[in-house]
């Protein structure tokens, strides 16, 4: 495992924000740690990066003590926290050449290095610029790009698509599979379900310190009952007729419109519709199979992790 | 795979940080500018518009009292770049880039010392362009080359040990503005001295301060070296008083940078 964790826990003062986390990554996977705003998903990302220290736990990253042996997980890991780390003062080029002086690279190699990441993060014209006039995904690409002058073996990123419009944050989840694809372990956080789906191999949802579940985004999603039915009316009095057929169907008065349980398969729709069929006029009927939300709904009872 | 080399490189680590700082001064030259200006405000402040009247106090004129005060304003010139040194560790400790340097591979005291390195530097430029500027305005000194160079070596020395105290004050300070507001009693601690008026004409609890004060021995020791005089006591008082606020104030700054920061 290049990342375990075994009983994780952290508390500012009276405040839990750890309570037992374990977990474990292979390499060369993704695995992204779900949760909302206040979860703990930082707090674990600034503990394994060495940044803070835990109040307990076995904690190994790269095949050593994150407490012990520090200094080499700081060799071994490139870090792309959730507010950016880039030297403002300096253009993109100079960050990046920051970072390979730090690494100790030869200046030709550095150099060569700060020139690839430039193309690689479509930096180039801006490379000679203050960062200090970058805009947010601009400044992000150049934060992950100084991260990886290094060639870390293990990446952690924290929130990395956090505020980007939805262009940058595409780029950003094909420069994460690319990362995957030559062999590096990446520690994700996120608040968007959309984007643990896409890009992690293993998900652990993350409420009030706990893992409330962990698994595939399969395996999370088999873990609800199943997806559902939504019937829009037009007037409360179809709702309520609708209702009175249907004994297993969640209101939303608001919406004028019914949830109603259902698998989306032809034959569960074929009742569903005979049930109603003549004796209510339906306006608008969706099909939604199961999605991470429901799954978060079902999980923490809270209503959805992402305002999107 | 073969092991990781996990020794460190202070030196290596420190150059490098040196140079993004003087990129940083080169980029922003006002604050360079301004902290320069300072002491050459208070110069010709004190010559020209107190000089005849405090000159003919101590018994001589305009000219004399220019001789008199250029050497708490040369060592007022490194209270100001220091100054700077403050803000800028705690801009630093603003940004985001403190805490990448935290996870990195890296001798962490090169953060600190990059710095220091800069300061130094800086510190000497202005301390040129300050020494310049009192020859302009009726400063005469006496030293032989010897003492200029002794002059030179110490006025490093006081720098050191003054911007290793910035560092630390830079860091305990929770925003800029702090930052730039506590180094201030440097730059006044020169008049509760002997910089401006020798510390007999004093009050005399003052005057006891005065004496005893870290700034006293540190100005007239620079004033015995250029004014060609006898040093006495104040040159070891002096680089006594350096030597414990360099060494406190190091081991403080080093402290204070290992401790866990959480927000």
């Amino acid at each position: 495992m290049t990342i375990s964790v075994s009983g994780l826990r952290k508390a500012f003062g009276e405040h839990v924000v750890l309570d037992g986390l374990d977990l474990a990554v292979p390499q060369g996977t993704v695995y992204s740690l779900l949760g909302a705003n206040g979860a703990g998903k930082t707090t674990t990302v600034r503990i394994l990066s060495t940044l803070i220290s835990a109040d307990g736990g076995d904690l190994r990253v790269a095949g050593h003590d994150v407490v012990r042996e520090a200094d080499a997980v700081r060799a071994a890991i490139g870090v792309t926290g959730q507010f950016s780390a880039v030297d403002n003062l300096l253009t993109g080029e100079e960050n990046l050449l920051l970072m390979a002086d730090l690494h100790h690279l030869p200046r030709r190699d550095g150099r060569r290095r700060a020139a690839e990441l430039l193309a690689q993060f479509d930096l180039v014209e801006a490379g000679r610029k203050p960062a200090s006039t970058y805009s947010g995904g601009m400044r992000r690409r150049l934060d992950l790009a100084m991260t990886l002058v290094g060639s870390p073996r293990v990446i952690f990123l924290d929130e990395p698509t956090t505020g980007l419009d939805p262009r940058s944050r595409r780029g950003m989840w094909q420069i994460v599979r690319n990362l995957v694809a030559d062999g590096v372990t990446i520690f994700l956080t996120t608040q968007y379900l959309e984007e643990a789906d896409e890009l992690a191999d293993r998900i652990g949802v993350l409420d009030h310190g706990r893992l409330v579940a962990e698994g595939t985004a399969d395996e999370l999603k088999r873990r609800i009952p199943g997806g559902h039915v939504r019937l829009r009316f037009a007037d409360p009095s179809g709702l309520d007729r609708a209702m009175s057929l249907l004994a297993d169907a969640d209101r939303d008065d608001d919406a004028l419109a019914l949830r109603v349980p259902n698998d989306g398969s032809m034959r569960a729709l074929k009742t569903l519709i005979d049930r109603l069929d003549g004796r209510v006029e339906v306006e608008e009927l969706s099909v939604h199979t199961p999605d991470l939300d429901d799954v978060f709904l079902a999980l923490t009872g809270q209503e959805k992790v992402s305002a999107r | 795979m073969s092991t990781v080399d996990l020794r460190f490189h202070p030196l290596r680590d420190s150059a490098t940080m040196l140079r993004r700082n003087i990129r940083h001064m080169l980029r922003y030259p006002s604050m360079t500018l301004m902290l320069v200006g300072m002491p050459i405000i208070f110069l010709l402040l004190f010559v020209y518009v107190f000089g005849g009247t405090l000159g003919a106090g101590l018994g001589g004129d305009r000219a004399s009292y220019a001789t008199y005060v250029a050497p708490a304003i040369i060592i007022m010139a490194i209270a100001a770049t220091v100054q700077g040194t403050a803000i800028s560790i705690a801009m630093d400790m603003t940004e985001g880039v403190i805490a990448r340097f935290r996870t990195m591979h890296i001798a962490r005291v090169s953060v600190l010392t990059g710095h220091v390195l800069g300061s130094v530097i800086q510190a000497v430029i202005s301390l040129a362009i300050v020494i310049g500027v009192a020859l302009l305005v009726g400063f005469r000194p006496q030293a032989s080359l010897a003492e200029w160079l002794a002059a030179g070596g110490f006025l490093i020395v006081v720098t050191f040990a003054l911007v290793w105290l910035a560092v630390a004050l830079g860091q305990v300070s929770k925003s800029v503005e702090t930052a730039s507001n506590l180094p201030m009693p440097l730059t006044l601690l020169p008049f509760l001295g002997s910089g401006f008026v020798p510390t007999d004409s004093m009050p005399a609890g003052l005057r006891w301060f005065a004496e005893y004060q870290p700034f006293t021995p540190i100005m007239e020791t620079l004033r015995g070296l250029l004014m060609d005089r006898p040093l006495g006591d104040n040159a070891w008082l002096a680089l006594a008083w350096c030597a414990v606020i360099a060494l406190g104030s190091y081991l403080w700054s080093k402290r204070l940078f290992n401790r866990e920061y959480a927000h």
